[in-house]
């Protein structure tokens, strides 16, 4: 589950990373009043005013601005606010801006040089362990860092049983190039981040840029929070966090029947049991000529009223011209899963989108034969090879 | 021969009593598996499937000599239910549950390093030995005894291969669900390794899809090891970036998860490539020949 820039920061202030004062506002009213109150707190002259939406590359986009007067924070909130953001990882139209987060300015003056780093934590997947990633390069796109200069790019990776060591953070900080105050702060902002992570159940937590302030302090300028799905148990409050207006609508659909659902493209819908299963067949529609319009794992119990929902997902793409079902029975016999199909067709009524369904594994040779029997406009297969040459047809 | 399980594993079932934990049992027990009971924390001392429940695996273990336990627990209390199969002396331990907290696993992980278990899963369908054991959840009919080992990460795609590999006429060894999830215990190259040591198997098909490094990690192993013909597919060619596809390790951060990746990899090292899943029964008859 994705978090906003506040939630994610929020989380981090409980465990004491230190974050910019700052206050989530709606409207640009509430963002002068926010200011203030921070200007009251920490004696802020000037104030960030952040667009909050699920992607990043918002300064880009004109969705983060530098205030200097209470009166720019409202004006800046008003132009932010309900803006369509395009970022380069938002989708063409954008997305909508419906919250700001205003917040202290941290680039203030004093003895030192502002300086900006990366950091990151996330799981190493060939060890199995956790790892912070970090580099003195902040503020930069992190692959472009890897691909130019893969030697500012440093790792530790922490072993679960003692969490991050002492030592460990000292190298961090050290790498850095830190010293003096900045040293200490940064030992400690690394500590409690690797704290925030395993204490919040995340899987990503990209800090960039990680800032240090004119005074030596440290802080988390931006935050990016993914939380493990499979978690959210244990966190109801992070849980309650989750925001469905950043989601497909369908895909929210979707999962509220237990269905895996991912929106994409193309033009030739599918429908099938497994996920492995799933992303072949996708692949196989493309090697057909068509494109795959969706990832859609219907699970093990693909049952009749899991296909019909399934169906009618599928169907509110307008720019489907073919549905490719692709069934391999186990445990799910294909012909309970055929009369399902043939259940949802006639209950949707006019589908005017050529179906092809292809059954394979327990009692396949049933199942054709009830679709076959049904009178309706499908198309059955039993090899793969064969739906795919159906596909072909049906594109082109 | 075969590898991880056969007729003579002792095999007891950790969420016995449960939905999942019966059906599933029943279904081994009639293919002819050797259950030897299971284990339900509060319900020991009672029978279930005809076998003996115990509370603790501890127990079972003192009873039954099971070597091999399946786990049917639910999320929560999966991660536990392994470490507790692995501090009882469990050599194959195959977890079937999907949805275990990562930060669990990356425990579970630790909590295995120095114990001789060895993991399979989680988020898997199993492994199966035809007509030895069927330690998990896949349909055994399909299934016949023969001459390849299969390694993969996704249940039903599994299901495909062994399916061609049968009507083909080489059947399996034994084939092997790793499971779908960023961490998981026995790995594709740790796999393939087993069978490259198991004097049955001549030819082995390994599964992967985008995510992840393993099918790299196999392949370069294979160039510097390999004594036999492996024929490789990889799911995820359409695969959008930064998207989980099902599969909680099924997603593309980076240029090596990507199933275009993967395959120029596996290609280079070896391995007989093919991209469409259809292709793998015909493919490892062309290259057993």
């Amino acid at each position: 589950m994705n978090l906003h820039e506040y939630q994610g920061k929020s989380i981090l202030k409980d465990f004491g990373v230190m974050v910019p004062d700052g206050i989530i506002a709606n409207s640009p009213e509430a963002a002068y009043e926010a200011a203030k109150e921070i200007q009251g707190r920490t004696g802020s002259k000037k104030w960030a005013v952040k667009a909050q939406i699920h992607a990043g590359g918002r300064g880009k986009g004109g969705g983060v601005k530098i205030a200097s007067t209470l009166k720019e924070v409202r004006k800046f909130a008003d132009n932010i606010l309900g803006m369509m953001l395009v970022t380069p990882q938002t989708k063409k139209e954008g997305k909508l801006v419906r919250k700001v987060l205003v917040e202290q300015n941290i680039y203030y003056p004093g003895p030192e040089e502002v300086e900006e780093y990366y950091m990151s934590i996330l799981l190493n997947r060939d060890v199995g362990r956790n790892m912070v990633m970090y580099s003195p390069r902040g503020g930069m796109n992190i692959e472009e860092v890897a691909e130019e200069t893969p030697e500012e790019i440093f790792t530790e990776i922490i072993d679960p049983t003692v969490g991050l060591t002492g030592f460990q953070a000292r190298r961090i900080a050290f790498n850095l190039g830190l010293s003096g105050v900045a040293f200490k702060q940064m030992t400690k902002f690394v500590v409690s981040l690797y704290k925030a992570y395993v204490g919040s159940d995340s899987t990503l937590f990209e800090i960039n840029p990680v800032i240090k302030a004119a005074d030596g302090k440290v802080y988390a300028a931006d935050s990016k929070v993914v939380i493990d799905n499979n978690a959210l148990y244990r966190h109801k409050d992070i849980a309650e966090m989750r925001d469905l207006s950043e989601e497909d609508p369908t895909e929210v659909e979707a999962s509220n029947f237990d269905l895996n659902f991912v929106k994409l493209d193309g033009n030739v819908a599918c429908m099938v049991n497994g996920a492995g299963l799933a992303m072949a067949t996708m692949d196989m529609i493309k090697m057909s000529g068509g494109n795959p319009a969706n990832f859609l794992d219907v699970g093990g119990t693909a049952d009749a009223k899991r296909v019909e929902e399934a169906f009618r997902i599928i169907l509110r793409d307008k720019s489907v011209e073919a549905i490719l079902v692709n069934i391999f029975g186990g445990i799910v016999r294909c012909d309970r899963v055929a009369q399902g199909i043939v259940d949802a067709y006639k209950n949707i009524g006019d589908i005017k989108v050529p179906i092809i369904v292809r059954l394979q594994g327990t009692n396949a040779e049933e199942g054709k034969k009830l679709i076959d029997d049904s009178g309706l406009k499908v198309h059955s297969a039993i090899q793969l090879e064969e739906a795919a040459k159906l596909v072909n047809t049906m594109v082109n | 021969m075969s590898v991880l399980v056969n007729a003579d594993s002792k095999i007891i079932v950790q969420g016995f009593t449960g939905g999942e934990g019966t059906f599933h049992a029943g279904q081994m027990i009639d293919y002819g598996t050797n259950v030897v009971g299971g284990v339900t924390p509060g319900k020991g001392g009672t029978t279930h499937l005809d076998k003996p429940v115990f509370n603790t695996v501890k127990e079972a273990v003192d009873n039954t000599n099971a070597d091999v336990s399946i786990i049917f627990v639910p999320p929560p209390f999966a991660a536990d239910a392994i470490m507790e199969a692995a501090e009882s002396g469990i050599k194959v331990i195959v977890c079937i549950t999907e949805g275990i907290p990562t930060e669990d696993m990356v425990q579970v992980k630790e909590y295995l390093r120095g114990t001789d278990s060895r993991l399979i899963g989680p988020n898997c369908p199993g492994i199966i030995t035809p007509e030895g054991a069927k330690v998990g959840i896949m349909p055994g009919f399909i299934h016949e005894k023969g001459i390849v080992g299969i390694v993969s990460r996704s249940g039903t795609l599994t299901y495909e291969a062994v399916d061609q590999l049968t009507k083909v006429g080489l059947g399996q060894t034994t084939a092997i669900g790793i499971g779908g999830d960023p961490i998981i215990g026995t790995t594709t190259k740790d796999a393939v390794e087993l069978f490259m040591n198991d004097p049955e198997t001549k030819g082995i098909v390994m599964i992967g899809e985008i995510g992840g490094n393993m099918e790299a990690d196999a392949a370069k192993w294979i160039k510097e090891n390999g004594t036999k013909p492996v024929v490789g597919f990889i799911a995820g060619a359409t695969a959008p970036k930064g998207r989980t596809m099902g599969h909680a390790g099924a997603i593309i951060g980076g240029k090596a998860d990507t199933a275009e990746a993967k395959k120029q990899i596996m290609s280079d090292c070896g391995i007989y490539v093919v991209d469409l899943p259809a292709d793998i029964g015909k493919k490892m008859a062309e290259v057993l020949k």
